[in-house]
């Protein structure tokens, strides 16, 4: 009995851990080449550069990472972060409310838009693709019709740009690391910290490894599955801010295809999209592994369409590399 | 037994539309004693234990429990006066871990409510294990533990709520015999302290082992209790068994110098199957009996390549032949008729014409890839006359038909592929009982005509009925044959629950 107990251990370590390796030694393994096969690569603005750019997708991604566990998808990420910018711009520039109200009030509308969607999956029993592919039109509708189709700038408030592209590292230590940078890390720890110690993070996992168990265990499935929506819209709406604050404006035409890395860092990153398994480390590794990849190879010259097809080939093989080892196990 | 008992079930009735499922029916559990329900596959078991653990309501009848009567509305009310059932198929999230499962809902937290309480959860269950006298890591993954040790998890899961009463359906299903010695430690120990545990098992040789009385049920009716030790395995079979049954008057001897149209050789699949032999011959129908989940199904499927075996030979009127998906078994001329007929026979939104095509519709193209519908419709109005489909025309869609004429759909689907083999899996299942003479009818005439009939049924009247052959299976092997005039009831109900380890 204890001989058997302890070979479950080691099994346990294998499924959780392995997957995660195996990626962040692909992120060494493409930091080394790229290292290697260029000298302007592992330069410390580069670096700042990479991770600044991962900044947006990687925030996106961490959201999708809840929803994903249950089982479900989200594609509305990339357009209700668009419609949360566009709202921070209509409530900072159009109405002139301090920048705060605008921050909480972009936030909020990103939660809102994630709890209607959680709304229409738990309770109408639409299936998670259809109901947020409607919410994902839907706000893509809403922020060209609230912004009039016009980009909206907060040139009056130039401290709004300061969230994203603001550094409090170098006023306290002289390094400049970016403040989207610093969110995007700090929004990391925050959402890792829910999913492994907190209730939500148990529902969160239970739900997608058998639903019909955690119903039948006395758990309100569908509060828990609405908590969890909003929870992934809140994430966008945080998106939302640090890409209006980077480009100092609201561009109502961004954001589609967004939700589409998001994902692709996801599964890159280990979670299954059928749903039970995944961690938020693997999905910073996922992100950084996607950038850390557009940035080498553009420094290496490859032309952007190809770089498009190479991340295409790596989600598939990320992707395949995990069934592999599902299999043998 | 002259104390109180902890449940006493009295003139229960429950009817569902159309089956009277359960009719005057009594049950009692007193404290620390096994009590085994037995009873053919519908005797109502399942019904009367969902009555008392709240998934269903009785139309009349008291449940007594402690001496007070009680209602049980609810799953839950179920669960606060302490009766947990442990399903066949455990209900357990397999990603989250031993102890996350066992409290799933109920979670110790940590000062701060959103903040979960992992140690202390941890000692719960580990205080609960030692209660039991399991050793086993709260910690561990429920997906990398073994079914037995996972179903350890359902029984502490049930006994953390403070459960008096634990209902166990088919607990050693899928268990190995050391998994089940197991199993009887941990129930003998519940026993001991004074927990009623419902026992339901097919297996007499258990019953006699664990239980110390036995209940048994037919037809939705209490027949009687008995005390284990006092009664024999023979006598418990023909209790369950013990009903008049109806012989077909003109029956034929099977041809035995008939061509072998279909012979299986030490069929293997992991633990579902082991070692499976027959033989088919022209012009025969040939009857699979058995328990559910003894593996006749799963016999069905590997022949027609919906699974993956992982060895075994199946050769096609004398020729070997390679079946690795069910176009390949198509293609020889195999038609599986499935018992779930709406999810894996039809395609039931769409009409006549095109459910009698769709397993023959190269026939029906043209070069370009146009369908001549014409001839489709041609077609299924032939199969419409003769297997007498009642429906206004070939292009009413077969949601609108009735069981039993669906059931004639799909049939017609397989001799438009001119199928010579047919396996039917429960051919009567949800079909009324006239409409399944009728099936009965055709069976026996495409026999005649030539065709081979596998017929997989859980009905043993069923069986006895149309059967040429009987072949019976328990857990996963062929633990008999029968021919059609030395098969009965009891013999089949003997071979069906014979454990050979």
């Amino acid at each position: 009995m204890k001989v058997a107990i302890t070979t479950n251990k080691q099994i346990h370590i294998k499924s959780g851990v392995l997957q995660q390796l195996l990626a962040f030694a692909s992120l060494i393994a493409l930091v080394l080449v790229f290292t290697l096969s260029s000298d302007n690569f592992f330069q410390f603005d580069n670096i700042i550069g990479i991770l600044l750019s991962t900044a947006v997708i990687g925030v996106l991604a961490l959201g999708s990472t809840f929803v994903i566990i249950t089982g479900g998808i989200d594609l509305a990420v990339g357009t209700v972060m668009t419609f949360s910018s566009v709202m921070a711009g209509v409530i900072i520039t159009f109405w002139g409310l301090p920048i705060p109200f605008g921050v909480a009030g972009g936030v909020i509308t990103g939660a809102l838009c994630g709890a209607i969607s959680g709304l229409a999956v738990a309770k109408m029993k639409i299936p998670p693709f259809i109901a947020t592919l409607a919410m994902m039109m839907i706000t893509k509708g809403l922020s060209l019709v609230i912004s009039g189709t016009k980009p909206i700038y907060f040139d009056e408030t130039p401290a709004f740009a300061q969230i994203s592209m603001g550094s409090i590292t170098k006023s306290l230590f002289g390094v400049e690391i970016p403040n989207a940078v610093l969110l995007f890390f700090g929004l990391a720890i925050i959402a890792g910290l829910l999913l492994a110690n907190t209730i939500i993070g148990r529902y969160n996992f239970a739900l997608g490894s058998n639903e019909e168990a955690t119903r039948l265990s006395g758990v309100n499935v569908n509060f828990w599955k609405i908590t969890i929506y909003t929870i992934t819209g809140a994430f966008s709406g945080i998106a939302g801010i640090l890409m209006a604050s980077r480009l100092n404006s609201a561009q109502p035409a961004l954001g589609s295809g967004y939700e589409l890395e998001a994902i692709a860092a996801v599964v890159i990153g280990g979670t299954s999209l059928s749903g039970g398994q995944g961690t938020i480390l693997g999905t910073v590794i996922g992100a950084l592994i996607m950038s850390v990849l557009t940035n080498g190879l553009r420094i290496l010259s490859v032309p952007q369409e190809w770089q498009t097809v190479i991340i295409g080939l790596v989600v598939i093989g990320a992707v395949y590399s995990d069934i592999l080892r599902r299999r043998k196990g | 037994m002259d104390s109180q008992p902890l449940i006493a079930m009295e003139g229960i009735e429950k009817s569902f539309p159309g089956v009277h499922a359960l009719n005057q029916c009594r049950f009692q559990l007193q404290a620390g004693e096994v009590h085994a329900l037995v009873g053919e596959n519908g005797a109502g078991k399942s019904t009367l234990m969902k009555i008392l653990t709240g998934v269903y309501q009785k139309d009349a009848g008291v449940i007594v429990h402690k001496g007070r009567e009680v209602d049980i509305p609810h799953t839950k009310t179920a669960q606060q006066l302490g009766i947990s059932i442990i399903h066949q198929e455990l209900h357990l999230m397999p990603h989250l871990t031993v102890a996350q499962n066992i409290y799933i809902g109920r979670e110790p937290r940590k000062k701060f409510p959103l903040l979960l309480d992992d140690k202390a959860l941890d000692e719960q269950v580990r205080v609960l294990f030692r209660r039991m006298n399991l050793d086993m890591d709260p910690r561990a993954r429920v997906s990398d533990l073994t079914v037995a040790k996972q179903q350890m998890v359902e029984i502490a899961k049930a006994l953390s709520y403070d459960s008096e009463v634990l209902i166990m359906d088919e607990p050693t299903a899928a268990l190995t015999n050391s998994e089940i010695q197991e199993l009887f430690r941990i129930i003998g120990q519940l026993k001991a302290s004074g927990v009623g545990i419902v026992y339901i098992s097919h297996r007499m040789d258990e019953l006699k082992r664990i239980s110390d009385r036995i209940t048994v049920m037919r037809d939705g009716c209490y027949i009687d209790t008995l005390k284990t030790n006092e009664v024999s395995v023979d006598r418990i079979i023909s209790l369950m068994v013990g009903r008049e049954i109806y012989h077909s008057v003109d029956f034929k001897q099977t041809d035995s110098e008939a061509e072998t149209v279909l012979e299986v050789r030490n069929l293997n699949r992991g633990n579902a199957l082991k070692d499976i032999a027959f033989t088919l011959k022209k012009g025969e129908i040939l009857g699979f009996a058995g328990l559910m989940g003894a593996g006749r199904t799963e016999v069905a499927r590997a022949i027609f390549g919906a699974d993956r075996i992982d060895s075994g030979e199946i050769i096609i009127h004398g020729k070997q032949a390679r079946i690795h998906n069910p176009h390949d078994a198509v293609k020889q001329g195999i038609g599986y008729l499935s018992e779930d007929r709406k999810q894996y026979g039809l395609l039931v939104d769409m009409d006549v014409k095109a459910n009698v095509a769709v397993a023959s519709y190269s026939r029906y193209r043209s070069i370009l890839g146009w369908m001549k519908q014409e001839r489709i419709a041609e077609s299924a109005e032939k199969v419409v006359e003769s297997l007498k489909v009642k429906t206004p025309s070939v292009d009413q869609k077969v949601k609108f038909l009735s069981g039993g004429n669906q059931q004639k759909v799909v049939i017609g689907k397989w001799l438009t592929r001119d199928s010579d083999i047919l396996i039917f899996d429960e051919p009567t299942r949800g079909i009324d009982v006239g409409a399944k003479g009728e099936i009965y009818k055709l069976l026996e005439e495409l026999a005649e005509q030539g065709k081979s009939i596998i017929m997989i049924s859980s009905e043993l009247p069923e069986i006895l009925r149309m059967s040429h052959r009987v072949i019976v299976m328990c857990e996963g092997r062929i633990t008999g044959e029968l021919l059609r005039e030395e098969a009965d009831q009891e013999k089949i109900m003997k071979l069906a629950t014979s454990r050979t380890g």
